[in-house]
C-alpha cells in the first residue's frame, strides 16, 4: 500500500496530503488496469463470471478491456495456448505500451494444464514472461480476484517477479477429496 | 434397417467387400481402397441407399497391421434415416502409400476432413483439390497421430526464451504443474501406496 500521510484528526485542519511520486504512479497505476484478453479457451467461462455483475471486477479498476494491445497495460491470458498461436500471442505481447504485465489465468496458461503434447505451449511462460500464476482448471472467481489484488499489490511495490496464487483449500491437503496420490517419478517399487 | 445396405453393397459390388460386421447396431463394411470412390458414389446415389451426408471421415493407426491405417467414413441417409460406416485399409508398415481416392466431389464436407486427416495421419487423398494442413501449421514436420510419433515432441513456431531452466520457471517448483504430465509424474492409486507402505 502506498503511503498517504495525512496530518493526524482534530489536529491541524490544512488539507496537505504528501507521498512519493513513484508511489502515488503506482497507486494511479493499480486502479486503472486496462485490459486486453487473450480469451482462447473453456476458462473464458470462468472469466466472464468474473467479469459479470456479481463477482464484478470492475471494483478494482480493472473495468476496461481493450481491444488494442498498444493501449492495454495488463494482459489476461485465458486458456489453452497452441503452438500456432504462440507467434500470435508474442507479437500482442510486444505490442503492449511499458510498464505492462501478464496474468496467466487457468493452468493451462500457467503450465500446460494435460496438454502435454504436439499442440501446445507447456505454459506461456515459455514464450513471454508471466508476472501472475493463477491455477485452475478453471480457477474459481475468488481466485481470480485473489490474482487481480495479488497483481495490484506488485504493482504498488514494484515487484515484476513471477508469482502465484496459493488455493484458499488445498485438496491434497483433504484426504476425504484425494482419490489419488500424485508422487515424484522414480523407480518404481517391486 | 441398415442391413439391407449391406446386403445391397455385397449385390452390387461382391468383389470389393473385404469384410462386414455391425457392432451395436452399426452396420460396417470395409471395402478395397481401389473401390472406394465406386461404393461411396453407389451408396449416395442409390435410392435404396440416398446417403446425403458424410457426417465424419478420419483414420485409425495400427501400427502392428499390414495394412496400417483405417480410413473411416461415416454416412448418414437425411431421407431414410440409416447410416453406414465405410472403412478401407490402406498404407504399409512404414506409412508409406497410404492413399486413397477422395470424396470431395461427391461430399462437400470431406473437404476439410480429408485435410484433417491428412494432417495429423498423413493418408493422402488423391483427387482433393486443395490438400495441406489444416489444424497444424505448414512448418510442422510429421504426423502428430501416428502412432509412432513421440508424444512429448512439439515443434515450437516461436523459439522458447532464453532464460535458465525454461522448462520449468519460478514460481513452479521442478516436482510441480504438469500434475497429469508424463515427464514430471506418474499417477499411484492410493492403496497401491498403502501396499508398499
Amino acid at each position: 500500500m502506498g503511503e498517504l500521510r495525512a496530518p493526524p484528526p482534530g489536529g491541524d485542519t490544512a488539507s496537505a496530503i504528501t507521498t512519493r511520486a513513484a508511489e502515488v504512479i503506482a497507486w494511479a497505476q493499480k486502479y486503472s488496469l486496462f485490459m486486453y484478453p487473450f480469451v482462447t479457451a473453456c476458462c473464458a467461462m470462468e472469466f466472464m463470471a468474473v467479469t459479470g455483475p456479481r463477482f464484478d471486477f470492475s471494483r478494482f479498476g480493472a473495468e476496461a478491456p481493450r481491444f488494442s494491445p498498444r493501449q492495454s497495460d495488463l494482459l489476461w491470458i485465458v486458456g489453452t495456448i497452441t503452438q500456432r498461436q504462440a507467434p500470435v500471442l508474442k507479437r500482442i505481447y510486444e505490442q503492449m505500451a511499458e510498464p505492462k504485465w501478464v496474468l496467466a489465468f487457468g493452468t493451462c496458461a500457467a503450465v500446460g494444464g494435460f496438454y502435454d503434447n504436439y499442440a501446445c505451449v507447456p505454459g506461456i511462460d515459455k514464450i513471454i514472461p508471466c508476472h501472475v500464476y493463477v491455477p485452475g482448471c478453471p480457477p474459481r472467481p475468488e481466485a481470480v480476484l485473489d490474482g487481480l489484488m495479488l497483481l495490484q499489490d506488485k504493482i504498488q511495490r514494484g515487484d515484476r517477479s513471477p508469482q502465484r496464487v496459493t488455493p484458499r483449500v488445498d485438496p491434497a491437503q483433504q484426504p476425504d477429496l484425494a482419490l489419488h496420490s500424485i508422487r515424484p517419478r522414480g523407480p518404481r517399487q517391486g | 434397417m441398415a442391413q439391407a445396405l449391406v446386403e445391397l453393397i455385397l449385390r452390387r459390388f461382391p468383389e470389393a467387400v473385404v469384410q462386414t460386421h455391425a457392432q451395436l447396431g452399426d452396420e460396417t463394411v470395409v471395402v478395397q481402397p481401389a473401390k472406394w470412390h465406386e461404393v461411396a458414389q453407389a451408396l449416395r446415389d442409390d435410392p435404396a441407399a440416398a446417403m446425403e451426408m458424410l457426417v465424419d471421415l478420419t483414420a485409425v493407426d495400427f501400427p502392428e497391421r499390414e495394412p496400417r491405417f483405417e480410413v473411416v467414413a461415416h454416412l448418414l441417409s437425411l431421407s431414410r434415416g440409416h447410416r453406414l460406416r465405410l472403412k478401407a485399409r490402406v498404407g504399409d508398415a512404414g506409412g508409406e502409400r497410404a492413399e486413397i481416392a477422395s470424396l470431395t466431389d461427391l461430399w462437400a464436407s470431406a473437404n476439410w476432413m480429408e485435410r484433417e486427416c491428412y494432417d495429423l495421419f498423413g493418408v493422402v487423398f488423391r483427387g482433393h483439390p486443395d490438400l495441406r494442413r489444416i489444424l497444424l501449421y505448414p512448418e510442422f514436420i510429421g504426423h502428430p497421430l501416428r502412432r509412432d510419433y513421440p508424444a512429448e515432441r512439439a515443434q515450437p513456431l516461436v523459439p522458447y526464451r532464453d532464460v535458465p531452466n525454461v522448462d520449468k520457471l519460478p514460481p513452479f517448483g521442478p516436482e510441480e504443474g504438469m500434475s497429469f504430465g508424463r515427464r514430471a509424474h506418474e499417477l499411484v492409486r492410493d492403496e497401491e501406496v498403502t501396499d508398499e507402505g
